[in-house]
């Protein structure tokens, strides 16, 4: 069903890894315009070397990570795990969400009028309008997640990137947060991927799972995941 | 109102005026972001490398200004490098290097001309201590610290709130820090001729410091930390001449009681808005 779409993301038989030593080896995966992916495996196993390298931020040991032109060049919305430093920050949702704009600026100084309208309709999207002259630091921890994302969407050319978006989250919180990322999937056509540890809920909100373990790895649909050996643990689990 | 009138009878204090209020503002603003980053120490620890640099210079009869500028944008530069390594902690770095500039720039005026007036001038400031030369040279940095600020306050927003955020979207976050680094190293080495080695690190953090308890919006805060920064200025120059204190001292002591009154305010809002 979903091969008709166009790649936007490629990699084929790729390592990724620090200076030269690959955490994860002979990684082949396509990701697909409008594709829901979902990266799991235990702490360590390469989940994040993974995003930084789609990030562009380390290079690939060896191999060639393909990307789309739309997305190229810091067009990638990124939501990074929170810092400490951001808890106690003076800022405005407005000035946090604009910060999605740096990358179009070039050494344009300020941000331009149909930036200021994008901004706006991100915000919409994500209904955090109300809250655009409210001061970061006084949100809660969804609203803030919200924020963060929206000034991915300004940044982004089609592709977000999530690291953990609803780790800290209260449950109600968190299914919220799905339901906004899921309406983003469907209506927008936004290509997600995304890093969990949420797994139980994660199998209901992807279309793909990226299960990555130290010598080996699962890149499929939901249904493929649940028969096959990495997944089957989980797909008893759900039978109950 | 006389007391300020007969103030600006005094050509060395209208200088002083001159670069004290520009200095102040360079040095409020970078420090917001300074501060934001948990990185509040460097302006002292920068001072005492200035002061290692300066004593040197005076011992060998150099322009002090000119040494110590690139001396302090390396140490600037070099303390970053260290903190992006992880090779030794930020603050540990930041103490090592200040307390060997300090040793060696008494060192070694022990050895040559003794402790003159020059130099406990740079310890503890004074406002004697400027040259027509200075002013020209003070007021022409500061406006270039100035207007970079100006136009890479979106960037310096962006970097100092997420670097991770920052770099994944293709900004060159440590060209960002490197110029922070710099603009900072050389505002400090332009303030501590009137606020003195011991002094200038709190030009750099209290306005932003006061302004944070009050304002919400980065915005806010660095347009609050500006004017708090030159109006706690004129205050301390005022009083310093007034009650013959030292005007580094002065300056101080005015910041904090400002400090104070926004932790007050700070403190009423918050009962207010829980009522």
């Amino acid at each position: 069903m979903s091969e008709g779409r166009k790649i936007i993301l490629g990699c084929e038989d790729v390592a990724l890894g620090y200076d030269n030593r690959p955490v994860i080896e002979h990684l082949s995966f396509d990701v697909r315009q409008g594709d829901y992916v979902c990266v799991i495996g235990e702490n360590g196993s390469g989940k994040s070397t993974l995003i930084k390298s789609v990030l562009g931020l380390i290079k690939p040991v060896y191999g060639k990570i393909v990307m789309d032109k739309s997305i190229e060049n810091g067009c990638i919305g990124y939501l990074p795990q929170q810092t400490e430093a951001q808890k106690d920050f003076p800022a405005t949702v407005e000035e946090v969400v604009m910060s999605g704009f740096l990358n179009k600026c070039g050494f344009r100084p300020f941000y331009n009028k149909r930036e200021h309208q994008i901004a706006l309709n991100n915000m919409k999207k994500m209904n955090i309008s109300d809250l655009r002259k409210r001061c970061y630091k006084e949100l809660s921890g969804g609203q803030q997640q919200r924020v963060l994302i929206t000034r991915a969407l300004c940044a982004a050319g089609g592709l977000l990137v999530l690291d953990e978006p609803v780790t800290g989250l209260d449950p109600n919180a968190s299914m919220e947060l799905y339901d906004s990322l899921k309406s983003l999937n469907k209506e927008d056509g936004m290509t997600i991927i995304m890093v969990s540890h949420d797994i139980k809920n994660v199998l209901e909100q992807a279309d793909k799972i990226l299960h990555i373990d130290n010598d080996s790895y699962f890149y499929g649909n939901i249904n493929q995941y649940l028969y096959s050996d990495m997944g089957s643990s989980f797909n008893i689990s759900e039978k109950r | 109102m006389e007391v300020i009138k007969s103030l600006f009878e005094y050509e060395f204090i209208i200088k002083a005026f001159e670069v004290g209020i520009i200095v102040s503002l360079c040095s409020a603003l970078l420090g917001v972001s300074l501060v934001l980053k948990r990185y509040s120490m460097i302006g002292d620890g920068l001072s005492h490398v200035s002061f290692g640099a300066i004593s040197i210079a005076v011992a060998f009869g150099l322009a002090p200004l000119a040494v110590s500028v690139p001396v302090v944008v390396v140490a600037a530069f070099l303390l970053l490098h260290m903190r992006e390594n992880g090779k030794m902690k930020g603050d540990a770095a930041i103490a090592a290097m200040s307390a060997s500039a300090l040793a060696i720039g008494v060192t070694v005026t022990s050895l040559t001309t003794g402790m003159t007036t020059d130099v406990s001038t740079y310890m503890f400031g004074s406002i004697l201590a400027m040259t027509d030369s200075d002013v020209i040279l003070s007021i022409l940095l500061s406006i270039m610290v100035l207007v970079l600020f100006i136009f890479c306050y979106h960037k310096i927003f962006a970097v100092t709130f997420d670097e991770s955020f920052s770099k994944a979207t293709g900004v060159n976050v440590s060209l960002y820090n490197t110029l922070v680094a710099i603009l900072t190293a050389v505002t400090i080495v332009l303030g501590m001729r009137m606020m003195g080695a011991m002094l200038i690190s709190s030009l750099i953090i209290f306005p932003a410091l006061s302004s944070m308890r009050i304002f919400k919006s980065f915005l806010g805060v660095v347009l609050s930390s500006g004017v708090t920064a030159v109006v706690c200025f004129c205050i301390g120059m005022i009083v310093s001449y007034r009650f013959s204190t030292p005007v580094g001292a002065s300056i101080v002591i005015i910041n904090l009681c400002v400090f104070f009154i926004c932790c007050i305010i700070q403190r009423v809002q918050l009962a207010l808005n829980n009522k």
